[in-house]
């Protein structure tokens, strides 16, 4: 692991190697020409502005932007240009140039406006131009202070203005959706946002409208714009309010207005840039491990940013990255540790405040009574930062003598912990970003891009505009985002992704198998699989085999932000850190030796759901229980249950969950904000951040410290330069690995009639609890619907648009139909969005035998307000 | 460098400026630039005067005044009586404050006051630009959205929060010259004295304009029709029927309606000038007692 230390310092193999520097590729064919009298050699295509940047030449510019297609809409730019003609002599072109659409040629001369009178009066009076219809109203702006407008109307403006006619005015802001609002007066049409929404993110939501003097940046809502009956002729879906889904990436459009047209909700007149400090991060929402700019005053986070990293997010990040942060400090967090007395019936009392050494008093009695009553499982939950899991890991092991550990608080097999350890932990960097979007093939399994890895769709969309990569996936249904992808579905009902996978030959029965098995085979072609592969049994197996049959690279592509780093730390049973099998005697010496300690636990531990099993039936004695929901567990009831009987639960968590409740001691934690530490991407990257606000929490792994430390274990992991100097040392493992899965594809349940298959996957913008808080936000999710085919709908009787009740023995979740074309007797409900908490309420997974009924009664109406 | 450069180039390194005496440099050691820290253990050149090292002396001080002669010589030494006697005869500047208040300059720098519009309506909008500006960070704002059912100030925004922190204020004024709605200006009011810490930070209820004769209290809605710009230009004169009919709908006691308790009853001074107020007042007793 080389966070802290230079690649060549690390002894051995590294456990999370340090990103490699990108390697500059050679131009092939450069062009010289000069900017203001600097002679300057670039790639031949290379636009004058972007060389003017290089040589450090400032010209004014709005609607220009590095990752967006040259428009030249606001004319900001212009300047001089003199150019070789047919006859060899250098003439100057008669007006000013855009030098954000002008490749630059040999020989050409261009003059700026620190040159050139004549460019710089152009750029006067264009900006006077820009000018005319701008509000001017900068003191109430969210821009003011940060202003593109401003700040180039003070150097390349004029001083005083001449206009003193009536400005055009537009009522003001109107609300794009719950997120963004648009106000028209201080548009410049620089068009950066439309250019955004057609060629980043997919989703065409605003556009340009009317001509000349009204043109202007509108949606096609009837309401605003007057567009007698019109609505958008893409498919879009409706959001919770109803109106048309705007984007899960609306938030970027905000970010890059170089006015104030855009604004967010969430940001809307809460401070000004002066107030901010500023401090970089890493999203804490998914796996992607997006580069984020923390923005706080006073202690508070404002608002955040997309950070740059052409690497990984280039500029853009989600909306849940931007706008999803209040949870971290919000009313009720955790301040104090708590501890409860049991009562005199051994039943459980009050929570009260309790001092750290009360806390950790208790704590570590607890424990002790229970590693004699039959041991301790450790839940750490999939939101832990590279150190914490460490941290877990190592306690489990080294304190508490138990391989029972298991960061994956949701559906989980065997299958995936032997696919993780011989596919996944060790194996950092094997794929990246960059090796997605020059791949020829993308298979995603049990993967949908866009709801579960927000860069990920987008680093694929770029590269599939491009031409240059197909996407195919093997999914229950062709979802909004890979039709966005131009993906090809490979059909396949929820239990049979092995079948199909296994049927990728080349010499298949079906066109899409085969020509997917030739693309497959084509070098460079990657397979992503998501975490909700581990709910189809063989799927995984399957995913090797094809791999291993067709030359393709697979990838492990998780949801949550930890899941990578934690594997990589060892939060497995059968796992230890830096991929070293449990079952391996060498690797357990070698990690013996490396902690310290006589000998490591042998017994390959139990997984999340048999920890919690063993709990309930008495096989265990306590739990330490980390971020972890129980209602992200395949079976609610059962954890609940679980935490009930078990002897003694230990909580670390930030905010009250429902752990908190059934916990006997609670030991507040630090969110991702007020704590250093390092966040793994899938594709094993490692992402370190700062602490960006000042606070007394403290990180898990230091909380484990001194919790170890009562038990009489030094854990040697006070601090992060701690851990980064003890992953330093230990390193990666070079031996054995994990031996492959080879499960055979599982046998697709009989569907009996009114009965379906369910298939389920996270919407982007859900119910999960780092969103909480945010109603802005969650406006702006996707409307939950159930999506069956025409003919399963049919024999149910249920028409598009009528409510079906999807139930299982556990509950019923009653949600709208949206008819789709997709695999009959399958039913799709989101796994987690409010009135569809397909765990919780049914007790199910992707795959599991629901119950299709019509649904009489009328969705409860309090959806939208609890959203 | 005192001294110019030599034109031909010199044989060996450029000695310093000032020169410091060439024996003192031990034999042997190469030359080295001056302000260069010596080698330890070496001997370092004794400086000539006060000031860095190879810089000349300062020449001897010698007065500009003629030195006196004859009997003003004889008479310097008590010479300074002389302006202590000619002020005996002047009218005293002496004020007897606290005991009475001479009234300050009319534009002296004094306490803040936020003002309000005829209608009563306030006019910051919360635009940090008197944050900004002050050179003390003596001024906190927290802006907010007007909303229709609680219009603060015209326009879409407003300060929800206005903190002056008077044990920071340096009574510059730059705050004032920053507002783009003069929306802060300066009293006279000088009696900033407390004592403790908190209460000298005032809160947006402290600093607020009294409401005036007419003026109806916000929230409020705007004049129908119009926009923050007319409020700016001062076409605005005072509360319209319907802002009044507004404000009996949803505050049916409000002082400052036309049959309500008047001007005296809705002016609440804000919990910090009440106190600050009280201790004035008390001062001046003290003062009056004596």
């Amino acid at each position: 692991m080389t966070i802290t230390s230079d690649r060549s310092q690390a002894a051995g193999t590294p456990l999370v190697p340090a990103a490699p520097a990108p390697v500059p590729t050679e131009p092939a064919a450069t062009v010289t020409f000069s900017i203001d009298g600097v002679e300057t050699t670039v790639p031949k295509g290379t636009l004058v502005i972007r060389a003017a940047e290089q040589l450090g030449i400032a010209i004014p510019r709005f609607c220009d932007h590095p990752l967006l297609a040259p428009a030249g809409a606001c004319r900001q730019c212009l300047v001089e240009v003199w150019a070789p003609g047919r006859d060899g002599n250098v003439a100057k072109m008669p007006k000013p140039q855009a030098s954000c659409t002008l490749e630059a040629t040999p020989g050409m001369e261009v003059k700026t406006q620190h040159t050139s009178a004549e460019a710089d009066k152009a750029q006067h009076g264009v900006m006077e131009l820009l000018l005319i219809n701008h509000p001017l109203d900068c003191p109430v702006c969210d821009k003011g202070g940060e202003c593109p407008l401003q700040n180039q109307a003070m150097s390349n403006g004029r001083a005083t203005s001449r206009f003193v006619d009536i400005k055009r005015t537009f009522p003001k802001p109107i609300a794009i959706s719950t997120q963004i609002l648009l106000d028209r007066e201080r548009c410049i049409l620089c068009q950066r946002c439309t250019r955004f929404s057609e060629e980043i993110a997919g989703d065409v939501w605003i556009d340009l409208q009317k001509r000349g003097a009204q043109q202007q940046i509108g949606t096609f809502d009837v309401e605003v714009l007057g567009f007698a009956g019109e609505v958008p002729v893409g498919a879009s879906t409706v959001d919770t309010s109803g109106r048309p889904f705007a984007s899960y990436f609306s938030g970027n459009t905000v970010q890059i207005c170089p006015v104030g047209a855009l604004t967010s909700a969430a940001y809307r007149f809460r401070a000004r840039p002066f107030d901010l400090v500023s401090t970089p991060g890493v999203s804490e929402h998914d796996s992607q491990g997006s580069a984020i700019r923390v923005d706080h005053r006073r202690g508070v986070v404002m608002r955040r940013l997309a950070g740059e990293d052409p690497a990984v997010n280039q500029e853009w990040i989600t909306d849940k990255d931007r706008f999803g942060f209040r949870w971290q400090s919000s009313p009720d967090r955790l301040t104090t540790p708590l501890v409860r007395d049991r009562l005199a019936d051994g039943s459980r009392g009050e929570l009260r405040p309790a001092s750290w050494f009360e806390a950790y008093g208790a704590a570590a009695a607890g424990l002790r009574t229970a590693l004699e009553d039959g041991g301790v499982g450790v839940l750490p939950g999939g939101r832990v930062t590279l150190e914490d899991a460490y941290a877990y890991a190592k306690f489990a092991r080294v304190a508490l003598g138990t391989n029972d550990v298991d960061h994956r608080a949701r559906p989980h097999s065997d299958e995936e912990a032997a696919f993780l350890g011989h596919h996944v932990a060790g194996r950092t960097l094997d794929v990246t970003f960059a090796d997605v979007a020059a791949a020829p093939t993308v298979l995603l399994v049990g993967l949908e891009a866009e709801e579960e890895g927000g860069i990920l769709f987008l680093r694929l969309r770029e590269s599939v505009l491009k031409g240059t990569t197909t996407v195919y996936s093997v999914a229950a249904l062709d979802s909004r985002g890979l039709q966005r992808l131009s993906g090809t579905l490979v059909p396949a009902a929820p239990g049979t992704e092995a079948e199909v996978l296994d049927g990728v030959v080349g010499d298949a029965d079906e066109d899409v198998l085969s020509s997917l098995a030739q693309a497959l085979a084509t070098p460079g072609a990657v397979v992503l699989v998501g975490e909700r592969a581990a709910s189809s049994t063989g799927a995984l197996s399957a995913v090797l085999r094809l791999g291993a049959r067709t030359g393709a690279r697979v990838a492990w592509v998780p949801r949550r932000a930890g899941e990578r780093g934690a594997v990589e730390a060892g939060t497995l049973p059968t796992l230890l850190p830096g991929g070293r099998p449990v079952a391996d005697a060498g690797a357990r010496v070698d990690l013996a030796a490396a902690w310290g300690v006589e000998a490591l636990p042998t017994a390959p531990g139990r997984s999340a759901s048999q920890i919690v099993a063993a709990a309930r039936d008495g096989g265990l004695g306590a739990l330490v229980v980390g971020g972890v929901d129980p209602a992200d567990l395949p079976d609610p009831a059962l954890v609940r249950d679980a935490l009930d009987k078990v002897g003694f639960v230990l909580s670390l968590e930030v905010r009250p969950s429902e752990v908190t409740e059934r916990a006997d001691v609670v030991l507040p934690v630090a969110p991702p904000v007020e704590k250093p530490g390092t966040f793994v991407t899938w594709e094993g990257r490692p992402r370190p951040f700062p602490q960006a606000l000042v606070s007394h929490a403290l990180p898990d792994h230091r909380v484990l410290h001194g919790l170890a430390a009562e038990l009489g274990v030094d854990l040697g992991l006070d601090s992060v330069a701690d851990v980064h100097a003890e992953l330093d040392q230990m390193g990666g493992w070079d031996g054995a690995r994990v031996d492959a899965p080879d499960v055979a594809p599982g046998e697709p349940p009989a569907v009996p009639a009114g009965h379906a298959v369910l298939a389920t996957w996270h919407h982007l913008l859900d119910s999960g609890r780092l969103q909480e808080g945010e109603p802005h936000l969650a406006g702006t999710a996707k409307r939950p619907v159930a999506r069956v085919s025409a003919a399963t709908a049919a024999s149910v009787g249920v028409a598009d648009g009528d409510l079906l009740a999807v139930g299982t023995d556990a509950g019923t979740i009653t949600l709208p139909v949206l008819v789709t074309d997709m695999p009959d007797f399958v039913v799709w409900l989101p796994t987690n969005s409010p009135g569809s908490a397909v765990r919780d309420t049914l007790h199910a997974v992707g795959g599991a035998l629901v119950r299709l009924t019509p649904g009489a009664a009328p969705l409860a109406p309090a959806h939208d307000e609890e959203a | 460098m005192a001294e110019p450069r030599k034109k031909p180039p010199a044989p060996r390194p450029q000695q310093p400026a000032g020169s410091r005496p060439a024996g003192s440099r031990p034999a042997g050691s190469s030359p080295r630039p001056a302000g260069a820290t010596p080698a330890p253990g070496k001997a370092v050149a004794p400086r000539t005067a006060a000031g860095e090292v190879g810089v000349p002396a300062v020449p001897q001080y010698e007065s500009l005044i003629p030195k006196a002669s004859g009997v003003r010589a004889l008479l310097a030494p008590v010479g300074g009586f002389g302006v202590t006697l000619s002020n005996m005869f002047r009218k005293t500047v002496t004020e007897q404050y606290p005991r009475e208040t001479v009234p300050t300059k009319p534009r002296y720098h004094g306490r803040h006051q936020l003002n309000r519009y005829a209608d009563g309506l306030e006019k910051c909008i919360g635009c940090e630009l008197c944050a900004w500006a002050c050179p003390a960070d003596a001024i906190y704002v927290e802006a907010s959205d007007n909303t229709p059912d609680a219009q603060f100030s015209p326009g879409e925004r407003f300060g929800s929060v206005y903190q002056i922190n008077y044990l920071r204020c340096i009574f510059c004024g730059l705050c004032i010259e920053a507002c783009p709605t003069r929306a802060l200006t300066m009293t006279n009011e000088f009696e900033l004295a407390g004592p403790t810490r908190a209460g000298m930070i005032y809160e947006k209820d402290d600093l607020l304009a009294p409401l005036r004769d007419g003026m109806l209290a916000a929230p409020h809605p705007m004049v129908e029709g119009t926009t923050d710009t007319e409020y700016y230009r001062g076409e605005v004169t005072g509360p319209t029927d319907a802002q009044r009919a507004w404000v009996r709908e949803h505050r049916p006691d409000d002082p400052t309606l036309p049959e309500g308790a008047g001007l005296t009853a809705a002016e609440q001074v804000g919990p910090t000038a009440a106190v600050m107020a009280e201790h004035v007042a008390g001062a001046h007793r003290q003062g009056g007692v004596r």
